[in-house]
């Protein structure tokens, strides 16, 4: 009988554990673009490394089972993986999406997938009220965030997902802000899963990647067909990173977010600040819900200042922090949502949000917390 | 099988569980055992690496040795096999040595009560004359760096054999497909592989081939006691750049050949060291012993004024140290290469100021030259 393992000892271990043929505790990289066969009609199993290759089979593997998923497929980047989910529509297809999400995806609907008759509606997802008013005939996925980016609003994933199940669509969940250590979205009902892998998963700021995970059989081969014919794959190298990353994942997550709970409670408490927004402060919206779906809050956090001229000095003077866009990486970085990462959504709805010249986004990294609060504390104030 | 072919399939790098006809990277440091009896071939990644194992029956193929051995950079090949002698030992080494070498034997290795005798490795009789009692080894470059001088290694090897000496070659500056002293009765070939090897001014390496199993044991047991090893992800590179050795060094030989002779038609010239020319000292023994002329040359200018303006102004080339490159490189030996020699001594070895050398990158040969006549004409 084999022991179920636990998320962590998976995380450090991977699918296999190593290389079987010379004991290589580290899954070797296959730097290889093709696949000898040992003749007609014998193939190892990998022929061509963009349909398959063992370094990033390992790291698919690996993050499914962490996932709770049959199977994962690599991606080269996170918007390459939303991409390949949207190719399962078709033209006058129409889906649902949370309003607050990051630009990225935003841009993609409204502007590229637009022009081929794919219709989007962005509302409120924390209001399942809100989905069940817009899904119509033609409705074939509600593809949520949450927590959101940059708002942190908390969308209940088994309420959305008793709609979607009802009305035969498709629940999509971006999981790259809580990660399977912290929330699995396929356990709550949803059927696929979507990480930009470059964030936490990675973990270093070193690398891009993107990952589906899902668990229906038919779903999964329309989507590696889609992989293998538009060939946005992982290389063996970001593949073996991303694997050296989730080794750490639990750890680093579980440090980050100690650091995010302090920094949470100091920015609630200064002077300057009129509202912090992160799942693990007690009195913020989404708290319970948040807990009820999943065990942590992750280590991203946005605040808004009391005062807009505040902003230019702070991002000029953190000196820890850098001031950079991306996020869940073990360096902590301060980013302006309205004119990065959400610079792509109309100004219409980033007011409507609260993505305005006062707020402000940070992703908490693993430094020493007392370095990051003294950091903050010089440039906002007390 | 012919160089060419060797250079693609010589390390059977097809991985047998996958099919990857790329050798997979083995970036690991330890190996699970799955029969505590009988230990696999592999347990700890200082002493063998799958990935670098690759590297290292390649380097012994092409030089046509028992063992081959890859360490973290040229220099620490060097050290390490150096280190295989012991105090009281005397080694003979040629005049004009690469600067590092230098220092180490100088520096380093004096420390230990090795003994070291430098002579003009071009002449026969010095190198006769310098043998002792306790000579143990001749070490030696050829063609020498930055001049160009030639040793005759068969004639030098068989008088090291006379008196029980090992002879040692540093074959950076040809690789295995111009020269290979293995077969001209030389015990030991060591490589920058940061240079013509590995090819692309991207990677560190250091490799080792002997002749025979009883020094590879000697050599092996300084490498994994000393550790200086070289990692997978440069083990791989280094595998990668190896496969296009052949047809870079074709192209770089072909353009140093028309820069050495477009360089000796300038009159700002003063003198061009390259072995593609008649006019080369040692040229008829290098030809005897060797495919080529290479694609690293010499020359010098008859005034320092010319030299600071030429260094300062050259475009399209990196002033900088190394050689080897797809990149044309320009070094100046006094300054760089060969810094850690005393003036004295590099100006007696012919290293002056107004010296220039020149590691011939892929670029297109007529760029090149005009870039050169540009900077020389200012």
């Amino acid at each position: 009988m084999t022991l179920k393992k636990s998320f962590e000892t998976i995380a450090v271990s991977g699918v296999s554990g190593g290389d079987k043929a010379t004991g290589a505790i580290s899954y070797p990289i296959y730097q290889s673009a093709t696949f000898k066969h040992h003749g007609l009609n014998n193939s190892t199993g990998y022929d061509y490394s963009r349909a398959q290759n063992p370094t990033r089979e390992e790291a698919e593997k690996t993050l499914a089972i962490l996932e709770c998923g049959k199977e994962a497929i690599g991606f080269s980047s996170g918007v390459s993986a939303i991409t390949a989910c949207i190719h399962l529509f078709k033209s006058g297809d129409h889906i649902i999406l949370s309003d607050d999400l990051y630009g990225g995806t935003y841009r993609l609907f409204e502007e590229i997938y637009k022009d081929f008759g794919l219709k989007a509606t962005f509302v409120d997802t924390t209001n399942t009220k809100n989905i069940l008013d817009t899904v119509k005939e033609n409705t074939k996925a509600i593809f949520i965030e949450t927590p959101s980016n940059p708002m942190m609003k908390v969308t209940d994933i088994r309420e959305v997902a008793e709609i979607t199940k009802k009305n035969k669509l498709l629940l999509i969940v971006d999981n790259t802000f809580l990660t399977p250590y912290y929330q699995k979205p396929l356990e709550l009902g949803a059927d696929l899963v979507i990480h930009s892998g470059t964030k936490y998963l990675g973990g270093h700021h070193d690398l891009l990647a993107g990952f589906i995970v899902g668990n229906d059989e038919g779903i999964l081969q329309k989507l590696r067909r889609i992989h293998m014919s538009t060939g946005a794959t992982l290389s063996p190298f970001d593949s073996w990173l991303i694997l050296r990353g989730i080794k750490t994942l639990h750890i680093r997550l579980d440090r980050a977010q100690e650091n995010s709970i302090k920094i949470a409670k100091f920015l609630e408490n200064n002077s300057k600040v009129e509202k912090v927004y992160y799942v693990g402060l007690e009195n913020f919206e989404g708290y319970e819900l948040n807990k009820k779906q999943s065990t942590g809050f992750g280590a991203t956090l946005s605040f808004r200042v009391k005062d807009k001229e505040l902003v230019p000095k702070i991002l000029e003077s953190v000196k820890v922090i850098r001031f950079a866009e991306s996020l869940g990486g073990v360096e902590t970085l301060i980013t302006y949502p309205i004119t990065q990462t959400h610079s792509e959504i109309p100004d219409q709805i980033k007011q409507r949000l609260g993505v305005d010249e006062y707020l402000l986004r940070l992703s908490i990294g693993i430094e020493n917390v007392d370095d990051l609060i003294k950091d903050l504390e010089n440039a906002i104030g007390k | 099988m012919n160089f060419g072919t060797k250079l693609i399939h010589a390390s059977g790098d097809i991985d047998p569980t996958t099919g990857s006809v790329s050798t997979p990277i083995y970036q690991t440091s330890t190996f699970h055992q799955f029969d505590i009896e009988n230990f696999g071939k592999y347990d700890y990644a200082r002493s063998g690496n799958p990935t670098r194992d690759v590297v290292e029956k390649l380097i012994a193929e092409l030089e046509g040795g028992e063992c081959g051995f890859a360490f973290a950079s040229g220099m620490a090949a060097i050290c390490s096999v150096l280190s295989i002698f012991s105090a009281g030992d005397h080694i003979i080494i040629c005049g004009d040595v690469y600067g590092g070498t230098y220092r180490a034997t100088t520096k380093l290795f004096s420390r230990f009560n090795i003994e070291f005798t430098f002579v003009d490795a071009s002449n026969i009789e010095e190198i006769k004359n310098a043998f002792k009692e306790n000579t143990k080894g001749l070490y030696l470059e050829t063609p020498s760096n930055p001049l160009l001088k030639v040793t005759d290694l068969r004639a030098a090897s068989k008088i090291a054999k006379e008196h029980s000496a090992i002879t040692i070659v540093d074959n950076t500056f040809m690789s295995p497909y111009l020269q290979r002293p293995l077969e001209l009765g030389v015990d030991i070939v060591l490589h920058s592989a940061t240079k013509f090897l590995g090819g692309h001014s991207d990677v560190l390496a250091g490799l080792v081939v002997t002749k025979t199993k009883e020094l590879g044991d000697r050599v092996y047991q300084i490498q994994n006691t000393f550790g200086a090893v070289l990692g997978p992800q440069d083990s791989w590179l280094l595998a990668r750049g190896i496969k296009t050795l052949k047809v870079r060094l074709d192209a770089l030989q072909k353009s140093a050949q028309k820069l050495a002779e477009w360089l000796e038609s300038r009159a700002e010239v003063e003198k061009v060291y390259y072995l593609g020319l008649e006019s080369m000292e040692g040229r008829e023994i290098h030809l005897e012993q060797a495919d080529g002329a290479g694609a690293v040359l010499s020359f010098k200018f008859k005034t320092l004024e010319r030299t600071t303006i030429f260094l300062n102004n050259v475009k399209n080339v990196a002033v900088a140290v190394s050689l080897g490159s797809v990149e044309t490189i320009v070094s100046y030996p006094a300054k760089m290469s060969h810094a850690s020699i005393p003036k004295a001594e590099r100006e007696e070895l012919g290293i002056t100021d107004t010296l220039i050398r020149v590691s011939v990158g892929l670029e297109d040969i007529e760029d090149l030259i005009e870039s050169f006549k540009e900077a020389i004409e200012l």
